[in-house]
């Protein structure tokens, strides 16, 4: 059993959003930049899970990135995994990066790709997709529960107003969110031990970006808060009835 | 050229979502002078000629005699088709939980240029550049798709549902699907009545109520009000309530109408579910909660007071 997880590096949650040159891009100063939530606490703690299920099983990790993604991609490894890759690339859109992944896949002959349900800066839900749109793999998206049977994997995922179980044969593709798995905290072993896994930079493939960001805009300010006394809810139903017309 | 909308479906029922797409599809091919046709693929008892009213000009009902695909990579497959064959070079697809399963695979079949969660119509006047919201709803980007065939999805609540169109003419047509690899052995329902999603209203409630046995008033409040029920992280975490009521950062990401948000503090994560909601109201009784200076209007209160008075001062207006 091989497996690869997607890896992306976003700016922390509580991260200020603001934009430079002509609001054309992200404002980096003062960023903290940690594991996208959703690849690190579903996708690769579940991944890690299964390994641990199974010791023979081999995990790798992928980003695509620049050098400073090095430190993410090392975080990562000290929760788990055998080795990592990073192909050098400060991808434009989503399809160069799945592109990009898509060909490292096809060489390493994975039985199971995770990635995370979306990332929380570029929240386009369209990686695992478009993966297994190039690679021609099954794709099973908005995943709750993963396990792994002799020869496929049986995948719960969320679909409106419910949910559903999957059977799917390997290879294919994951998207992982929320129930998949919980939050781990990397521990001084792992730590030590992620300083020696290999990882490896793989120069990128030619390919154009599909799409382009050709400008950036924060929302209006609010207005600020109207505060109604709590013996006057009679008040409020009125200002959402008559004022904001939303009763 | 036409405009392709794909109509989102469950067990045969048309979502809501769909008519919202439907719209934004009909009003895109009146600013681009082209046809609207709606794409919808397996069985459904509803009456599709009605559909007209949104303003689209054609449906093509592919498939009628077989339930819908369970494979996205199938459905990926017929919309392209499609898209194909009634000569569209814009498909509208809703950013629905189907819609980001197929989309992509659609984008990636096609090698066309998908942006997803889109909030408003293409500014089309120097190339096609569509808004769409990022970093969890703090920011909006402007993105221009570069190839020929454009792919969106339309985020859910944020265009308004067209009305008065004439009826469409609908065609069905059988096509040949690839074989699935996809099988689904077992479909269940959630408890959640009203998908959160597509609410227009919605009650949500976190660490304030004390305790799950706390939540009868917060689904009363809900009831009267037509809402769906949310919650907070720690709330889910905690299992008082289940995690697809979870909104924030790492739940779903919502865009009601109106949110109600009573007990929550308002961290930034949970706020990154929720700032798209239009109007915000907060009962919290700190009244130094972050989650006020998000707020449109506020009570400073305990929730066990004002929340039952809430309901009550709703239920007067609506004459229940």
């Amino acid at each position: 059993m091989k497996i690869l997880v997607c890896i992306s590096k976003t700016p922390d949650t509580t991260a200020k959003i603001a934009f430079t040159d002509n609001n054309t891009k992200f404002d980096t100063a003062g960023v903290q930049w940690i594991i996208n939530p959703y690849d690190e606490w579903y996708a690769l703690v579940r991944a890690i899970e299964l390994k641990e299920a199974k010791p023979d099983t081999v995990l790798h990790l992928a980003t695509v990135g620049g050098a400073d993604a090095d430190p993410i991609i090392r975080k990562a490894l000290a929760l788990g995994g055998d080795e990592a890759y990073r192909i050098n690339l400060d991808g434009a859109d989503c399809y160069q990066v799945a592109f990009q992944l898509a060909q490292l896949i096809s060489k390493g002959g994975y039985d199971l790709v995770l990635t995370g349900k979306e990332t929380i800066d570029y929240n386009g839900s369209s990686l695992g997709g478009m993966i297994a749109g190039i690679n021609y793999l099954p794709y099973i998206s908005l995943a709750t529960h993963l396990e792994i049977a002799e020869n496929k994997a049986i995948v719960t995922r969320e679909i409106e107003g419910g949910e559903e179980v999957c059977e799917v044969a390997f290879p294919l593709v994951v998207s992982a969110q929320k129930g998949m798995a919980e939050a781990r905290i990397p521990n001084m072993r792992g730590i030590m031990a992620a300083r020696t896994k290999p990882l490896s930079v793989v120069e990128p493939i030619a390919q154009d970006p599909l799409t382009t960001v050709t400008a950036f805009e924060l929302p209006a300010p609010k207005a600020g808060v109207k505060l109604v006394a709590p013996d006057q809810v009679d008040e409020l139903v009125r200002l959402l009835h008559q004022e904001a017309k939303v009763l | 050229m036409n405009v392709l909308i794909v109509i989102d479906t469950a067990e045969g029922i048309i979502k809501k979502s769909a008519f919202e797409t439907l719209s934004y599809g009909a009003d895109l091919a009146a600013q681009l002078g082209v046809n609207a046709v709606g794409l919808l693929p397996g069985a459904t008892s509803e009456e599709l000629g009605s559909l007209g009213q949104y303003g689209i000009n054609k449906i093509v009902h592919v498939n009628p005699d077989q339930p819908r695909a369970d494979d996205p990579t199938v459905l990926a497959g017929l919309i392209a088709s499609v898209a194909s064959t009634e000569q569209c070079d814009v498909i509208v697809f809703s950013h629905s939980l189907s819609g980001k399963s197929i989309a992509p695979i659609v984008s990636a079949q096609l090698k066309a240029g998908l942006v997803t969660g889109v909030v408003g119509l293409p500014d089309t006047g120097n190339g096609f550049v569509v808004k769409r919201a990022v970093f969890s709803g703090k920011a909006f980007s402007h993105v221009r798709i570069e190839t020929p065939i454009k792919l969106i999805s339309v985020n859910p609540n944020s265009y308004k549902v067209n009305t008065g169109g004439s009826p469409a003419t609908v065609e069905t047509l059988s096509l040949p699907t690839a074989a699935p690899r996809v099988l689904v052995t077992k479909r269940q329902k959630s408890s959640n009545e009203l998908l959160l999603t597509e609410a227009e209203t919605v009650v949500s409630a976190g660490r304030g109520l004390k305790g799950p046995e706390n939540w009868g008033m917060i689904e009363e409040l809900a009831k009267v009000m037509g809402a769906a029920t949310a919650c907070s992280r720690p709330v889910a975490d905690a299992h008082w309530r289940p995690h697809n009521e979870h909104v924030g950062q790492t739940g779903v990401a919502i865009a009601p109408t109106l949110y109600v948000a009573i007990g929550i503090s308002g961290a930034i994560q949970h706020l990154a579910g929720v700032n798209r909601s239009k109007v915000i109201v907060v009962i919290n009784k700190d009244p130094e909660a972050p989650f006020f200076k998000a707020a449109d209007y506020g009570i400073v209160g305990d929730a066990f007071d004002v929340v039952p008075a809430f309901t009550a001062a709703v239920k007067k207006l609506k004459g229940v």
